[in-house]
């Protein structure tokens, strides 16, 4: 069907719409592309002010630190191939070893040991086999762009960035869990019965929602220092110091993000028929067995969605984490504050440049595997509630 | 669904929330009103060097935490007022300020500072945000459909990442002579630096601003532009209506509801406006309000933390949001009664 003539659009309005288009394109992506340009080069190119040595990092070369032609082709041909073999021979293998009702436990098991697999042949064996090759092929093998590793190495390695890696891992976990258990059961009900105590109690979630985190901290940081010899009384020498615990962190942060849990449930589950759960119930299921054996499991891409904000709200928070915690015992975000603060060299920025792009990898990844899921569950709340 | 079924499912999620919102909002208030501190004694101390021909020595007195058995300082809680809100407000000074029109003495109060940047940064930072996200929603909208999905990809980026290396993404293009100020710098044939003064480093926060949240307005338009009557559109131009009458007066009144809600949701998030001073660590020249409650937590030298002035600053945090929140929530309350009648 070709557009009414009324609707088509002059060539000059079809050109600043992809040129504004472009620019956007451009100003959205760059500032991630180039840290993580930066990363990887030399101290003297990732803050040189010729964008063409950053790129190509002179310094970096010089060093004898590069990627040469071959390393390239051969780079992006295994690399083709690895997703090519994770889109097509990975869900086989899943489908055909899992069994049946185990397949999220062994999608979680398959996609680690994926992980793993391509981590240790692409940063390890491949390096090491061009490594051979490289001096062999004359030109074809001479470094044409400066690439080193040794900033994401000092991170990781000798600054034992793995600890804060684990820390947040052990708060995300627990936090999307928690949040996920608690909200899907409040959303259900608030979903499922019109009465005004829902209502209000919807309305006061939303001003939870306003208020700022630091208001919170506030209130919690005086209990939480003294809360040993706070609770002796109840608890006798069991009581626990909350300050500096991750689990009183989970708690927190749970908390914070039940109101927005709970309103996005609600919207999903008001999308899944009444009649549903109404049909259980005349089968002879009560509320709770309705709930878990014919809600939830049409539930999932809502649980997903959901999941994935709870997600990012723990892996992004600085605030809470940053107070509640101790200062040995960070999570990602709250320990990179410590190397752009003590940053003296230039080597130590780079090193927190390398920091950042290690802490958005994971959320570069998520993106690309559920920008459906973050879509829907961005319009979920505005467009229907 | 009976009562008893709902609150049985609600539970869990209402404990916590009472326990972790609502305690700490009801300690907080009584905690702005309290002044915790160490109880302090006067201890004459001697203190003997060689000398000479014989010891010289000196007493003087010093102010020293007393300590209990276990070796904690022994603190005392007392009621005190309005003393934390005078002292985080400061109203004579603020007042001389005003009245003798001094605006900058006004902007010495930390307090003053902060409000005035957040409530600045909020208001400045939301017509752009509609204006940005509606344009790239109708750019989108208008694109070829192969290409929607990786822009929409990208555009997720910065409203995926963390808040804090967001803003330090920002700044390590600036900072120094990092490769936009040496653009700016080649461009404007002038020597620029753009971390030396307030206003250059507000501008990058608003931009950083706009940059992270125009995705979520993008996306919601976007969602919303699906959904405009086709038969509306027709009719408006068979009556003669222009492209921009068209958006004007079809386009933009069917969005508006999701213009309110994303006002909404910027206005509450805009005013907590805390990782961009981290991120840009701005606080010599440019501090927000929650800024200024974190920096009250944080403990100080000798390890106290200012809770009684935190209370206090946060509970006026707390004052200003309802104050920016309520032509909003009384619309939407306004348009729910409007819309059960």
């Amino acid at each position: 069907m070709s557009t009414p003539r009324a609707m088509r659009q002059p060539l000059a309005l079809r050109l600043t719409s992809a040129g504004f288009l472009a620019v956007w394109c451009l100003i959205a992506s760059f500032p991630i592309v180039w840290i993580a340009v930066m990363s990887v080069k030399s101290p003297v190119d990732a803050f040189a002010s010729n964008p063409l040595d950053v790129i190509f990092g002179p310094a970096t070369r010089a060093a004898g630190n590069g990627l040469s032609l071959l390393d390239i082709v051969v780079g992006l041909v295994v690399l083709v191939f690895a997703v090519r073999l994770a889109l097509n021979w990975l869900p086989r293998m899943v489908s055909h070893y899992a069994p049946g009702g185990q397949m999220l436990f062994g999608w979680i098991v398959a996609a680690t040991g994926y992980a793993v697999a391509f981590v240790i042949a692409y940063f390890v064996i491949l390096p090491a086999l061009l490594g051979l090759l490289n001096p062999v092929l004359g030109p074809l093998g001479q470094p044409i762009i400066g690439l080193t590793t040794e900033h994401y190495r000092a991170v990781w390695v000798d600054n034992a960035f793995y600890r804060n890696f684990i820390n947040s891992m052990v708060v995300t976990a627990g936090v999307v869990t928690i949040s996920l258990t608690v909200g899907t059961l409040a959303g259900f009900a608030l979903a499922r019965s019109g009465s005004t105590v829902a209502f209000w109690l919807l309305i006061v979630a939303l001003g939870f929602r306003a208020l700022p985190h630091s208001v919170l901290v506030a209130g919690y940081l005086p209990f939480f220092v003294n809360s040993a010899e706070i609770l002796r009384p109840w608890l006798g020498e069991a009581a626990p110091t909350l300050y500096g615990q991750p689990w009183a962190v989970i708690a927190v942060l749970v908390s914070i993000n039940q109101p927005f849990t709970i309103w996005m449930l609600r919207s999903f589950f008001q999308n899944i028929p009444n009649e549903l759960d109404e049909a259980a119930r005349v089968d002879g299921c009560t509320h709770f067995q309705a709930f878990r054996l014919v809600i939830m499991p049409v539930m999932w891409p809502g649980v997903i969605t959901t999941g994935l904000f709870s997600f990012l709200l723990a892996y992004n928070d600085f605030l809470v984490t940053s107070l509640l915690l101790d200062q040995s015992n960070q999570t990602m975000v709250p320990a990179i504050a410590g190397y752009f603060n003590r940053e003296t060299t230039t080597t130590d920025q780079v090193e927190a440049v390398a920091a950042a792009v290690s802490i958005t990898a994971p959320l570069f990844l998520l993106v690309m595997i559920f920008q459906r899921q973050i879509v829907s569950g961005l319009t979920a709340g505005a467009v229907k509630g | 669904m009976k009562f008893k079924t709902f609150a049985a499912f609600v539970a869990p999620s209402l404990v916590m929330m009472l326990l972790f919102i609502a305690a700490p909002l009801v300690s907080v208030f009584i905690g702005s009103f309290q002044l915790h501190q160490p109880v302090l004694q006067e201890v004459e101390e001697e203190t003997c060097t060689p000398g000479f021909t014989g010891q010289t020595c000196t007493t003087t007195i010093v102010t020293r935490p007393l300590i209990d058995e276990s070796g904690n300082m022994i603190t005392t809680t007392d009621w005190v007022g309005w003393t934390n809100y005078t002292r985080v407000l400061n109203p004579e000074a603020a007042w001389a300020a005003v009245s003798s029109l001094d605006w900058s003495a006004l902007m010495q109060i930390d307090f003053w500072a902060a409000l005035r940047f957040t409530l600045m940064f909020t208001l400045v930072t939301l017509p752009l945000v509609i204006g940005v996200g509606l344009a790239i929603a109708l750019v989108v909208n208008n694109a070829a459909k192969t290409i929607r999905g990786p822009v929409i990809f990208i555009s997720l980026l910065p409203f995926i990442i963390t808040p804090v290396i967001g803003a330090l993404s920002i700044r390590w293009l600036f900072i120094g002579d990092g490769i936009l100020t040496a653009g700016l710098e080649a461009w404007l044939d002038r020597d620029l630096a753009l971390f030396a003064q307030a206003w250059t480093i507000e501008l990058m926060m608003m931009f950083y601003r706009v940059w992270h949240v125009a995705p979520f307005a993008f996306v919601i338009f976007y969602a919303g532009l699906q959904t405009v009557n086709q038969d509306t559109l027709e009719s408006a131009i068979i009556d003669g209506a222009n492209r921009f009458e068209r958006l004007r007066y079809v386009i933009v009144p069917h969005l508006a509801p999701l213009i309110v809600f994303i006002a909404l949701i910027h206005l509450m998030d805009a005013y907590r406006v805390f990782e961009e001073i981290v991120g840009f660590t701005s606080q010599a020249h440019v501090i927000s309000l929650q800024w200024l409650t974190y920096d009250f937590l944080q403990p100080d030298d000798s390890g106290n933390r200012a809770f009684g002035r935190a209370s206090a600053s946060s509970m006026l945090t707390m004052v200003g949001i309802v104050v920016l929140l309520i032509p909003l929530l009384r619309r939407t309350w306004r348009d729910h009664k409007g819309g059960s009648h």
